[in-house]
């Protein structure tokens, strides 16, 4: 009864990040403001990359494969778009993964600004060039800023996070 | 942190090519995948629009239940944001207020004139078109586009390209249908293109949206006098929308003419369809 409890336990803290994937992929709770435009940043970005390179298994490459499609259909894109890039993401986090031995919040900062580069280029050129969608592309940059910016301090947030799904696992 | 060329494509290999312990899917099959799904947005089959209508629908509808939480907090949000402006918006309202009544004994003769010419002329009503009334299911904010998902679709009569009205006002048009749900291209969507008459000059122009920025309007005749202030209404050019739908007024913004929209677009929730079609357009 006690190991059911704590596995039980584990998997609930585990099963969070993948539902606050769903969750921002399928609910009207956006981090967009539209008088403080400024502000608005991409949580899903974060909540990829950072879950992609703590482990994988976490959320799941097929799950993030799915919001993507929720937030290209909620959104109004060409089905796939966010897919890709969500995808892409991922790849860098699971690249990054492998090629760091001590993983640390400001190393993976430094490599989360490349990767949401690349990320937003390969999004921007997709609607851009493959389907002739405007997008607004200094919204894009100002948007991808504040969600590096923000990195850190979610990073912090999701690392207590990650500490007790490791307790929790390991009790 | 291993820096050997090998190591370098071993990292790369196993990143998009191995799965992990619980995974199913490799990172390269699902952006395969993910390349597929967009290469069939271009195909236009009647099977492919039923199970993509099908699969809107239904996320749609889960997307409604999932955001009830977070529309209960979101009037806060709106609130919090919107002091942000109180001052400058007092200043703007006080100064308009002054304006508006002053225009309003001017109105209310033009009105009495404008009828009295209208039975010499015998023209029709303008306005007379059937709407349906139709409630903003989603509206998730992004910076780049600009749309909403009502809540009724083809079974409730609704045909792309209808416009969307928020109470007088035009608002947007409808560019999605699915069998119970529809999405609207809001006028300030980058990609919203709507020809325009602004009175009382009588131009003609294209107001292309300009995300949170007021809409541009572009195309005017050379040599204009347009003045700020002037009202823009749809001027039904190409028998897709009824003419003299209020879109806003004109306002000058860096020396480039805007409108400024009669509507709050972020504060959508109940709008009209107008089903009918415009008079000259029976086909």
């Amino acid at each position: 009864m006690v190991l059911f409890r704590k596995k039980f336990v584990s998997r609930f803290f585990s099963l969070i990040p993948l539902f606050i994937l769903f969750f921002l992929a399928f609910s009207e709770t956006h981090f967009n403001f539209e008088k403080l435009s400024f502000l608005s940043f991409n949580l899903i970005y974060i909540v990829i990359f950072y879950w992609v390179l703590k482990n994988p298994d976490i959320l799941g490459y097929g799950f993030i494969f799915l919001a993507g499609i929720v937030n290209d259909v909620i959104i109004g894109l060409p089905i796939g778009v966010s897919s890709i890039t969500y995808l892409v993401l991922a790849g860098f986090a699971a690249y990054v993964r492998y090629l760091t031995v001590e993983p640390s919040l400001i190393y993976d900062w430094i490599v989360f600004v490349p990767s949401i580069a690349v990320t937003n280029s390969v999004y921007f050129y997709i609607l851009r060039i493959f389907f002739d969608i405007e997008v607004n592309y200094i919204a894009l940059a100002l948007n991808s800023g504040v969600t590096i910016l923000l990195y850190p301090i979610i990073g912090i947030l999701f690392n207590f996070l990650f500490k007790i799904i490791i307790v929790q696992k390991n009790v | 942190m291993v820096t050997s060329r090998d190591d370098f494509s071993i990292a790369i290999r196993s990143a998009f090519l191995k799965k992990g312990v619980k995974q199913k899917f490799s990172l390269l099959a699902l952006i395969i995948a993910s390349i597929i799904l967009l290469s069939l947005e271009a195909i236009n089959s009647k099977s492919l629009n039923f199970v993509r209508s099908s699969v809107k629908d239904v996320i749609y509808r889960t997307s409604f239940i999932t955001s009830i939480p977070g529309n209960s907090i979101a009037p806060t949000i709106t609130k919090i944001q919107n002091y942000f402006e109180v001052y400058e918006q007092y200043e703007i309202v006080k100064s308009k207020l002054q304006q508006l009544e002053n225009q309003q004994n001017q109105i209310n003769y033009l009105k009495v004139e404008n009828d009295k010419l209208k039975k010499v002329i015998d023209d029709t009503d303008t306005y007379n078109y059937e709407s349906i009334t139709t409630k903003v299911l989603v509206d998730k904010k992004s910076p780049f586009l600009k749309s909403v998902i009502l809540n009724k679709g083809f079974n409730s009569g609704l045909k792309r390209g209808m416009p969307v009205l928020n109470g007088p006002y035009f608002v947007g048009r409808i560019t999605e249908v699915n069998y119970l749900s529809s999405r609207a291209l809001l006028i300030n969507d980058l990609n919203s293109k709507i020809p325009v008459l602004i009175e009382p000059m009588g131009y003609q122009a294209i107001m292309s949206g300009a995300g949170d920025k007021p809409a541009l309007l572009e195309f005017l005749p050379k040599n204009h006098q347009l003045e700020v202030g002037s009202v823009v209404y749809t001027s039904g050019t190409g028998g897709i929308f009824f003419s003299g739908i209020p879109i806003g007024r004109v306002e000058l913004i860096e020396k480039k003419f805007h409108i400024k929209f009669f509507s709050d677009l972020s504060q959508l929730y109940l709008v009209n369809v107008i089903t009918s079609k415009p008079i000259g357009n029976e086909q």
